[in-house]
């Protein structure tokens, strides 16, 4: 069949930028179509800034958020959002931490108000420092202790793939890190990092944006100015040499493994980086991709595959050093090496003999309907722009995405293909220690 | 305690703006002749297109059931699952099969200029799909590696456990099928399956996105109006009631936490007790600023993420209070349970709770139409269950004139602990003497 390439379209959301004098950056978006808002503010710290000896704490940090601030009570932030109507959330990334809420418009102005009370202050007790180490330890029996394949791949494959603190230690964190942690610490975190001049607030959805403006001002304007921290640099070397482990995970019934290459700098070399964000869908987005064809569906050497940026699969909001990563579950018995191998092969072809006709038109045609898919929502709208606009000044670039992808050449995938060679990789494998 | 204050002391939180009405978008529909319905609704936020299809499906084997959806993309009489695959690609589509004791459901998003290639690709299917020998043998494996890992999850073994407690001899009792039941389906009998129960007669179509409603009922009835087949179609019985009883506990050695699951018995979404029992549940453990997660998290750090909700299936509603629990607080987290039921059961909630519990369901209404997907989803939920999305509105209206006594009635009838069926899933040997100095416990080994 011939390849016909479908038009890729793209959003065109306005974008309204400014900072106030506290060096509080603010995106603005409006978009008219549903009564509803999305609101996110952005940290610039994560995973990766935390001290050594308290692993964890950037997560522990981000539940404290929510215990009260300088004119609420513990609880208050829940009700007030929820009682406006409105859904909450926060998370930690390797590179930022976000606070996020989803509300019908007329919350436009509440929601600021419970954004910029706890930028100015959280309530940093004892008691809610110690009630909230016991819910993160129950977050982490839930996703990681009680589970089978709990952290595989993302807690479990950076301590092969590097050797820094900072990207190798364990984010969710020890029950030792955790249980030691201090009022004292939490505040220390949050006057270094929790400062205005290092963070991002996004509004997008059903506003007015003179109106909006005004009330960002009224809210955050007398936030006390700190600048932001000198962010250390986390660069490590590249592999020159193949690292493989395994660990046994007593509840999992079939075996698994991850590998991954580092990759260029997102930031830096972005266009260097977007053809592996390519490369990752070629490879195992559906029955027609490389390797699911191949190793699912040919070989029946794994019964499921999936294959992404970052160790969090965020391909647009991740800093150097970052990695691209293909997973896989095994059946039982099933040959980790040979897997491997395989992939190894498929690379080799695609490095070698290039794409087949359309191959790429298609995947990047359905990469679109992904991007698009995210940015429907107000909220991955205002998300993605607050770590745009905070990684690189650059909010409408969401709008570029899907243009972007579509422009990533055959020559490009192919390249990036040849760089992903056995010397460079860090692979996992999960042992079965639960077969039954 | 450390809190930084800034200058202006003391603010006050601001009002909220005057609310804006639920608007419902405007639908179109039509049954085709074949006696499939197809429902439009549009929305133009992004250029794409969100279909669901809904076939009815109870009373199908489970096994064979489980294996038609995981093959039904596996190959047509012209095209294999790599060409379906492909093809839907290039117009930026994707479908994926799911089932469950109520329907066959074919889901997918694309570009909305592909929207007749995407139709005509499920047409494709739903009218040739041919279980291709070799290709159902993998497929079988895969599934058979799926439930396997399932059954190591532990929100899964007390899901399963939760059900078969709940509903007996009901269809619903199990809907996991073994792996050796996997094992033994062949192809003939998903052939036999497909023509027997995938028929367009009792089955919606659902498209949302940038699409002019007509103009998709169209593209819909140009793709599948040669869909045909009749065959069988099957009622399911209405669901048991809930029977209390003796707490089951699963045993699950060397669990590090418990899963407490408890089933309380719920109603429709017309009956007129649903919206407040809705906002009874909300006020109890169905969002964030319940009672039930200030609690047992906020207060006591016993769990990480504890919510109930009502689900709606076809034959029946069944309201489930789910939390993992860390293994020595067992008890006392079912203690607290049974303690905020009972609370909302016998006294009538404060008038600012029901108030916020009310803007919340209000609100997260508007949240759930306000994407393409959201939508599809709702849309196709209650078109499954014979509404239309001006139900809505009519429920809109009914939280919002649900008084304190409606809900503390309704408080009263459902969420009494005396009707509450519960299950945990943990270790036995160290939750059992906490749970038996709360109730009666009988003890199960995990399956």
């Amino acid at each position: 069949m011939a390849s016909r390439r479908s038009r890729i379209p793209a959003t065109k959301y306005p974008v309204e930028r400014f900072t106030l004098d506290n060096g509080l950056r603010v995106v603005l978006t409006p978009d008219r179509s549903a009564p509803v808002i999305g609101v996110a503010v952005v940290y610039d710290v994560g995973i990766r800034s935390e001290p050594e000896g308290r692993t964890g704490f950037a997560h522990l940090f981000e539940h404290l958020m929510f215990q009260g601030s300088e004119n609420l009570e513990k609880l208050a932030h829940f009700r007030h959002v929820q009682g406006a109507g409105g859904t909450f959330n926060g998370s930690t990334h390797l590179d930022y931490t976000d606070y996020f809420e989803t509300l019908p418009s007329n919350a436009l102005e509440r929601a600021l108000f419970l954004e910029a009370d706890r930028m100015r202050g959280p309530r940093l007790t004892e008691e809610n420092l110690r009630n909230q180490v016991d819910v993160v330890k129950e977050e982490i029996r839930v996703n990681v202790l009680n589970r089978p394949y709990g952290g595989f791949p993302w807690l479990t494959l950076p301590p092969v793939m590097f050797d820094t603190f900072p990207n190798a230690h364990d984010g969710y964190g020890s029950f030792d890190d955790l249980e030691s942690a201090t009022v004292a610490d939490a505040a220390d975190f949050f006057r270094r990092y929790y400062a205005s001049g290092n963070a991002v607030l996004a509004v997008s959805g059903d506003i007015d944006v003179a109106e909006a403006t005004e009330l960002v001002t009224r809210h955050f304007g007398d936030v006390p100015a700190r600048p932001a921290p000198k962010r250390p640099d986390f660069t490590e070397p590249d592999l020159t040499a193949e690292r493989r482990t395994s660990y046994t995970d007593a509840l999992a019934p079939l075996p698994a493994v991850a590998g991954a290459w580092r990759v260029p700098d997102p930031v830096t070399d972005f266009a260097g980086y977007l053809p592996y964000v390519v490369l990752a869908e070629v490879l195992t987005d559906g029955d027609a991709s490389r390797l699911v064809e191949r190793l699912v569906q040919r070989d029946r050497t794994v019964s499921s595959l999936g294959g992404y940026l970052g160790f969090m699969g965020d391909p647009f909001d991740v800093r150097d050093p970052t990695a691209l990563l293909l997973q896989a579950h095994l059946p039982p018995g099933g040959d980790v090496d040979k897997v491997l191998r395989t992939i190894d092969e498929e690379l080799d072809r695609l490095a070698i003999d290039g794409l087949t006709d359309g191959e790429l038109a298609r995947t990047q045609a359905r990469m679109a309907t992904h991007l698009l898919r995210d940015t429907d929502a107000v909220l991955g709208r205002a998300l993605q722009m607050a770590v745009l606009e905070q990684q690189r000044g650059e909010p409408g670039l969401l709008n570029e995405l899907p243009r972007l992808v579509g422009e990533v050449t055959e020559e490009q995938v192919r390249a990036a293909a040849a760089t992903l060679r056995p010397e460079r990789r860090a692979a996992i494998e999960v042992i079965a220690g639960g077969a039954r | 305690m450390t809190t930084t204050t800034t200058p202006a002391g003391p603010r006050t939180l601001p009002p909220l703006g005057p609310t804006r009405k639920l608007k419902v978008p405007k639908q179109a529909e039509r049954t085709l002749r074949n006696g499939l319905t197809v429902i439009a609704v549009r929305r133009p936020a992004v250029p794409l297109v969100e279909m669901r299809l809904w076939v009815p499906f109870g009373r199908v084997h489970l096994a064979r059931g489980a294996m038609l959806s995981q093959t039904m993309l596996s190959g047509t009489e012209s095209m294999t699952s790599v060409q379906i695959a492909a093809e839907l690609q290039k117009v930026g589509g994707g479908l994926s099969a799911g089932v469950d004791p109520d329907r066959l459901m074919l889901s997918g998003a694309g570009l909305v200029t592909g929207l007749d290639r995407m139709l005509e690709l499920l047409a494709e299917v739903l009218t040739s799909a041919s279980y291709p020998s070799d290709e159902v043998a993998t497929e079988r494996d895969r599934l058979v590696d799926r439930i396997q890992v399932a059954q190591s999850q532990p929100a899964h073994l007390a899901r399963e456990a939760l059900l078969k407690r709940i509903y007996g001899r009901h269809p619903y009792a199990t809907q996991t099928p073994e792996p050796g039941q996997i094992r033994a389906v062949r192809p003939a009998a998903l052939r036999t399956l497909h023509s027997e129960r995938v028929h367009p007669a009792g089955a919606q179509l659902v498209l949302v996105g940038d699409v002019q409603p007509e103009k998709a009922l169209d593209a819909a009835e140009r793709a599948l109006g040669g869909w045909a087949g009749a065959g069988r179609t099957a009622e399911l019985p209405a669901t048991p009631p809930l029977e209390p009883g003796p707490l089951l506990l699963v045993d699950r050695p060397g669990s590090v936490q418990s899963s407490l699951r408890i089933a309380l018995p719920a109603v429709s979404r017309t009956d007129p007790d649903h919206a407040p029992l809705q906002l009874a549940n909300l006020i109890f453990g169905g969002y964030f600023s319940s009672r039930w997660v200030e609690n047992i998290r906020e207060d006591k750090g016993y769990t990480y993420g504890p919510h109930s909700g009502i689900e709606h299936s076809v034959a029946g509603s069944v309201l489930v209070a789910a939390a993992e629990v860390a293994t020595e607080v067992t008890g006392p987290a079912l203690l607290e349970t049974t303690y905020e039921l009972g609370r909302l059961a016998s006294l009538p909630p404060k008038p600012e709770e029901l108030e916020q519990a009310r803007q919340y369901a209000l609100g997260t209404l508007q949240l759930g139409m306000s994407t393409q997907a959201g939508l599809a989803a709702l849309t196709s939920a209650y078109a499954g269950n014979g509404l239309r999305l001006d139900f809505l509105a009519e429920y809109a209206a009914r939280l919002a004139k649900a008084s304190i006594d409606d809900v503390a009635q309704a408080a009263a009838r459902y969420l009494a602990p005396a009707r509450a069926a519960i299950v945990v899933l943990g270790d036995a040997e160290r939750v059992t003497p906490g749970l038996a100095a709360l109730t009666t416990v009988r003890t199960e080994p995990v399956s």
